[in-house]
């Protein structure tokens, strides 16, 4: 709170005095005190996020168990990142996830907005609003408990699949090689479907129904419509849920360590539940640390293209 | 304007997809409901619905320490957060501090940055710091980490508040502080509120910081006791729906309370993160 109190003086110090005509004087003093003002928030920040990052760059050319002295080893944690197929095998596993976390949810939502089109039913779209947002508002800890009793052998997925008389697919979803991963997916699916729903029909009413009404007169059918009108006209709107989606799935950590804990097997670890198990069930701090890094930079990677490509008109 | 025969298919789907976001709770509620002991199978709605389960729960699972110790770590990390967002907002928005674009900048990259690749090391930091177990640990963990979103989210707020206002104000005298605070906040009350409602959401459905940070898991978030309690109660179906329902159920709560104003702080927090 001390720093709350610096502020004010320093800025009656320089504000009080001055009259109107040396306005300009005090105004780039002023504008170097106000740093005062970012200054709690940028200590919080470099003290919480921006040193863990360089001491995870730093940690990750290092072999360290986190208690005896540390030895270094280059880019030996790197090179095994990249080469040993259990532990790149997760990275495949993260982007895999994306046909869950942002195909399904994108299209799924695109679709639903296309279909409404200036959608007068307001009744409708509030209530879809508070149901929709839902899986946004529970923890991902929780849903991931409320899918693993939804897929295990007497779950509701199986319930269904034997009403429609599909008995031969029921299985123990969470606990099968093949399966495990994409049902990990729809998880991802749920979280994300109604959140880019919402999203996407709101901005859908931006755009002028006017628009809509010409490419009617035009002739233009439904999916030329979509096309030339719809989908440029929420591409703000598709660059954010993409962006948002991607780095769900890429950094997924809750839902899967609370459903399969990257299991059966390995058949659904992914970088950020290795980066748990690596750094506080293993004490591989290095290693821990180098998938950090790996992880990190693959977001930027894909992120930073996606941005540009969704920022351009 | 599309008549209502046309938008059917889309009226349709979207019912679909509301059905699909709830499916999963009432799985869970129609377990947490069936006699204790019991292998529930599939959604069934119980003959006699066993109410006192949800009773009974809350004591096995120990509820009350929980809550306790949420809502302190919610009294701890909304206001700090909130209030050093706000004034860093203030100097990024408003007074264009010299060499702010660096410090924006820096929160961008802190955007996209995962949580995961921060956490071991700074697990040994608050190792260091002497601030592992603790809660106050963990409140300046979270305070650092809301930091990109909400200083982006009150630098937006200042950038659309006309200069004139600092202006005017600085020829009455006023000096920056009393501006900010007896004319600036006032005005960002609005933007400051729904940004809590986020954070509280956040800081309250927090798990990997919560599990790691600290061992003993009453002192932890709600959410991150969760994975105690998966460990102890895995096998009995009931017990375990039943306390991840009320382990929900103030999220929800809050939610369907400030409805209006959580829609709108999701989707303009989406829009402009």
């Amino acid at each position: 709170m001390s720093s709350i109190l610096g502020t004010a003086r320093v800025g009656e110090a320089v504000g009080g005095p001055v009259g109107g005509r040396a306005r300009p004087r005090s105004r780039r003093t002023t504008s170097w005190s106000g740093w005062l003002f970012a200054l709690p928030a940028l200590v919080m920040y470099v003290v919480f996020v921006l040193r863990p990052i360089v001491t995870a760059f730093q940690y990750s050319f290092y072999d360290w168990d986190g208690i005896t002295a540390s030895e270094f080893v280059g880019i030996e944690n790197y090179r095994r990142v990249l080469t040993e197929p259990e532990l790149l095998g997760t990275i495949g596993h993260s982007f895999f996830l994306i046909i869950f976390f942002t195909l399904i949810p994108v299209t799924g939502g695109l679709l639903i907005a296309a279909l409404l089109q200036e959608l007068k039913l307001r009744g409708l779209v509030t209530t879809a609003r508070t149901l929709l947002f839902l899986p946004q508002i529970i923890p991902g800890a929780a849903a991931a408990i409320a899918w693993v009793w939804m897929f295990s052998s007497n779950g509701a997925v199986n319930q269904l699949l034997r009403a429609i008389g599909l008995e031969s697919l029921t299985r123990a979803w969470l606990g099968d090689f093949t399966w495990a991963l994409p049902s990990v997916g729809v998880i991802g699916s749920w979280l994300g479907l109604g959140f880019c729903t919402i999203l996407l029909i709101s901005g859908m009413g931006k755009i002028d129904g006017s628009i809509y009404e010409a490419a009617r007169l035009d002739g233009a059918g439904f999916f030329n419509t979509f096309r030339s009108v719809t989908l440029p006209g929420l591409r703000h709107e598709i660059g954010v849920c993409v962006t948002i989606t991607i780095i769900a799935a890429l950094a997924s950590f809750d839902i899967v360590l609370m459903s399969t804990q990257g299991g059966p097997g390995s058949s659904t670890m992914v970088p950020g539940v290795l980066i748990y198990q690596l750094g506080f069930t293993e004490s591989r701090v290095g290693l821990a640390s180098a998938v950090g890094i790996v992880l990190t930079v693959l977001i930027l990677a894909v992120i930073l293209p996606i941005q540009r490509f969704f920022r351009e008109v | 304007m599309r008549s209502v025969r046309e938008r059917f298919p889309g009226v349709l789907l979207l019912v679909v997809t509301m059905l699909f976001c709830i499916f999963p709770l009432v799985s869970m509620l129609s377990a947490a409901l069936q006699p204790q002991g019991s292998v529930p199978s599939g959604i069934s709605w119980p003959s006699d619905p066993q109410w006192h389960n949800f009773a009974d729960a809350w004591k096995v699972a120990d509820i009350t320490p929980l809550l306790v110790s949420s809502l302190i770590l919610v009294a701890g990390v909304v206001p700090l957060a909130a209030l050093f967002a706000t004034m860093a907002g203030y100097a990024l928005g408003q007074l264009k501090v010299p060499g702010g674009n660096v410090f924006f900048v820096l929160l961008l990259f802190g955007l996209t940055l995962p949580q995961e690749a921060t956490i071991v090391p700074l697990y040994y930091q608050m190792r260091d710091y002497g601030l592992l177990n603790s809660r106050l640990g963990l409140i300046l963990a979270l305070v650092g980490g809301f930091m990109p979103f909400a200083v982006f989210w009150m630098r937006a707020h200042f950038m659309s508040i006309p200069k004139d206002l600092t202006e005017a104000t600085a020829i009455d005298g006023a000096s920056t502080w009393k501006s900010f605070r007896y004319v600036q906040i006032p005005l960002a009350i609005p933007a400051i509120s729904s940004m809590c409602l986020l954070l509280f959401l956040w800081t309250w459905n927090n798990f990997l910081q919560a599990i790691t940070l600290i061992d003993e898991p009453s002192h932890r978030t709600m959410a991150g006791a969760l994975l105690n309690f998966v460990g102890q109660y895995s096998t009995d179906v009931v017990l375990l729906n039943a306390g991840s329902l009320i382990i929900m159920a103030p999220t929800i709560i809050v939610f369907l309370v400030f409805q209006r104003q959580f829609s709108k702080a999701m989707l303009a927090g989406a829009v402009k993160g």
